[in-house]
């Protein structure tokens, strides 16, 4: 293994060359003649990832360097991919590369696992060698539970019984199994307790389920297993959407959370019954991703990161940041909400990285759409405020849902898509 | 309360990014959250034309302003945008509105769709 710590950003640069494995903007090496203002590490290139590097580099007039650190090739979008399941939008629809994003912003851009972190010597070990930064930005998404359901942890049992949780080959899997299932088969879909990644995404997928099911096997039925009380976003929209457009094919159960799951009858047991389903899709529960796990980040009786709004560093390390569905926040773990998110961050770690104070009181927004079927959708929107005395981000006035589904809302959460896509990778 | 970053221009692709340098940090980070819908600086994707979103960019501020406040106070009917604008105060209505009137309009990139590779989901 090749360690990079310790060399200077030039030898950086050749050493990884040499490896071959990490990628560079093509004009990264002549920022070299500049000395930067320091090295921001970033761990994942998700919505709040890519978002981060993009406005840091923006921020900071280039004068910061960025290196992302990304497992998987490609990024695949978790919004609209619950469309790839009711049959309207298909996975290389909402698959891209990462190229625009470091051409256009001269991002460094190493594709690699994390598999420790030494906060104390401000280093991050990948599997192919060392970096060291001078603040690090944790964006890893969410990390499956699986203590009530350890059979589900293999790669061969989760093609049996996909998550579809983070889009990629499960979304596929699943519609594929879908697709085999003869009419007046059962889907049964589990919801872990709340908080989870997209609060309203469980009940967009028993809508998207129903459609293609209603329009090629309508003697199928839905069973959802819910672990919360009640439906956890948009309730009153879904419920009538249920009620009115899938008449009859949804049974939903609330206080229904996953005791155990026996893989090859495609059984799932609750505290009370046990359900026998033709196609299962189980969303375990969840928590901060795995790096955040590395760097000792979470909260000891709750599994998520406590963070400082105004600059979304670590309450428990310093210069390291945390964004996305990792940090705690009270908040929806959303697309636009990483993204606000990290731009906050993003705005911080250029003014403290020389020495000024950031915003003492951020505003951003969130908008979340669901599709009710393969063109109508609905949404919630907030605009949050941070509340200096209580020192979280809270909901300003004005917010709410749709008043009903429609076509006019399916076309602008298309429009959201790609602007969101446009803005976090190019 | 609003605290100015002024930074000053330097050689490079990012100067272009950064037209308007007067902005507040508080300001910059507001604007940068509408990009969700109405893209980077507030130039829109354009793809379908009847339900495109607003390209805010070098748009009049007065009009910004306007449309913000109507939405605001519900004069105008809207969709989604009462939902933001409900949110806002009047001082952030008018420096999102001198804001994106200085951005420079151009057209927004779309990243291309690829076919999704045979690597191992997590």
């Amino acid at each position: 293994m090749s360690s990079f710590n310790g060399f200077n950003r030039r030898d950086f640069i050749k050493s990884a060359a040499a490896l071959g494995a990490l990628s560079f903007a093509p004009y990264a090496g002549a920022m070299g003649k500049r000395s930067p203002i320091g090295r921001v590490v970033i761990i994942g290139g998700g919505y709040a990832g890519t978002s981060a590097a993009k406005y840091i580099r923006m921020w900071s007039m280039g004068g910061i360097e960025v290196v992302v650190i990304e497992r998987s090739p490609q990024f695949v979008s978790c919004p609209l991919s619950n469309l790839v399941l009711g049959g309207s939008q298909q996975i290389n629809d909402l698959t891209f590369g990462y190229d625009l994003l470091k051409k256009n912003h001269g991002i460094q851009w190493v594709q690699d696992s994390v598999i420790a972190i030494d906060t104390g010597a401000r280093k991050v070990t990948m599997q192919r060698g060392d970096i060291t930064y001078d603040r690090l930005i944790i964006a890893p998404g969410v990390d499956f539970i699986y203590d009530s359901m350890p059979q589900l942890q293999t790669t061969e049992a989760q093609k049996q019984i996909p998550h579809a949780w983070k889009a990629g080959w499960q979304t596929v899997y699943l519609r594929q199994q879908l697709e085999s299932m003869p009419d007046g088969g059962v889907f049964v879909m589990t919801i872990p307790k709340a908080p989870y990644r997209c609060p309203p995404g469980p009940y967009e997928r028993v809508c998207q389920v129903a459609h293609y099911l209603k329009n090629h096997k309508p003697n199928s039925k839905i069973i959802v297993l819910d672990a919360n009380a009640e439906i956890v976003s948009k309730k009153g929209l879904f419920t009538k959407v249920w009620a009115s457009t899938y008449t009859g094919m949804i049974d939903y159960r609330h206080d229904s959370a996953v005791v155990s799951v026996d893989v090859p009858t495609k059984t799932v047991s609750t505290e009370f019954e046990q359900v026998k389903a033709d196609v299962l899709n189980v969303i375990p529960p969840q928590r901060a991703g795995k790096p955040a796990q590395m760097a000792d980040l979470l909260e000891s009786d709750y599994p998520w990161c406590e963070v400082d709004f105004l600059s979304y560093e670590s309450e428990k390390i310093k210069n390291v940041h945390v964004i996305g569905d990792s940090v705690a926040s009270g908040l929806p773990k959303s697309a636009h909400m990483a993204t606000s998110q990290a731009r906050v961050c993003a705005s911080a770690v250029v003014e403290l990285m020389q020495g000024r104070a950031p915003d003492p009181m951020p505003v951003f927004a969130n908008t979340c759409y669901s599709f009710v079927d393969d063109k109508q959708a609905m949404h919630v929107a907030n605009v949050y405020r941070y509340d200096a005395a209580k020192k979280i981000m809270v909901s300003a006035e004005g917010g709410g849902v749709s008043l009903v589904p429609s076509d006019k809302e399916g076309a602008y959460a298309k429009a959201w898509a790609h602007n969101i896509w446009s803005d976090i990778l190019t | 309360m609003l605290i100015s970053s002024v930074i000053l221009p330097s050689q490079g692709k990012a100067t272009e990014d950064f037209v308007y340098v007067g902005q507040a940090l508080h300001t910059r980070t507001l604007a940068a959250s509408c990009a969700a819908c109405h893209g980077t600086h507030g130039n829109a994707v354009t793809f379908n034309a009847e339900f495109d979103a607003t390209t805010l960019a070098g748009l009049d501020k007065a009009y910004i302003v306007q449309r913000l406040t109507d939405f605001r106070s519900g004069a105008r009917q809207a969709t989604v945008m009462h939902r933001h604008a409900s949110g806002l105060s009047l001082e952030e209505i008018n420096q999102l509105a001198d804001y994106f009137s200085h951005q420079k309009k151009i057209k927004r990139q779309m990243p291309a769709t690829q076919t999704l590779k045979a690597v191992q989901d997590e």
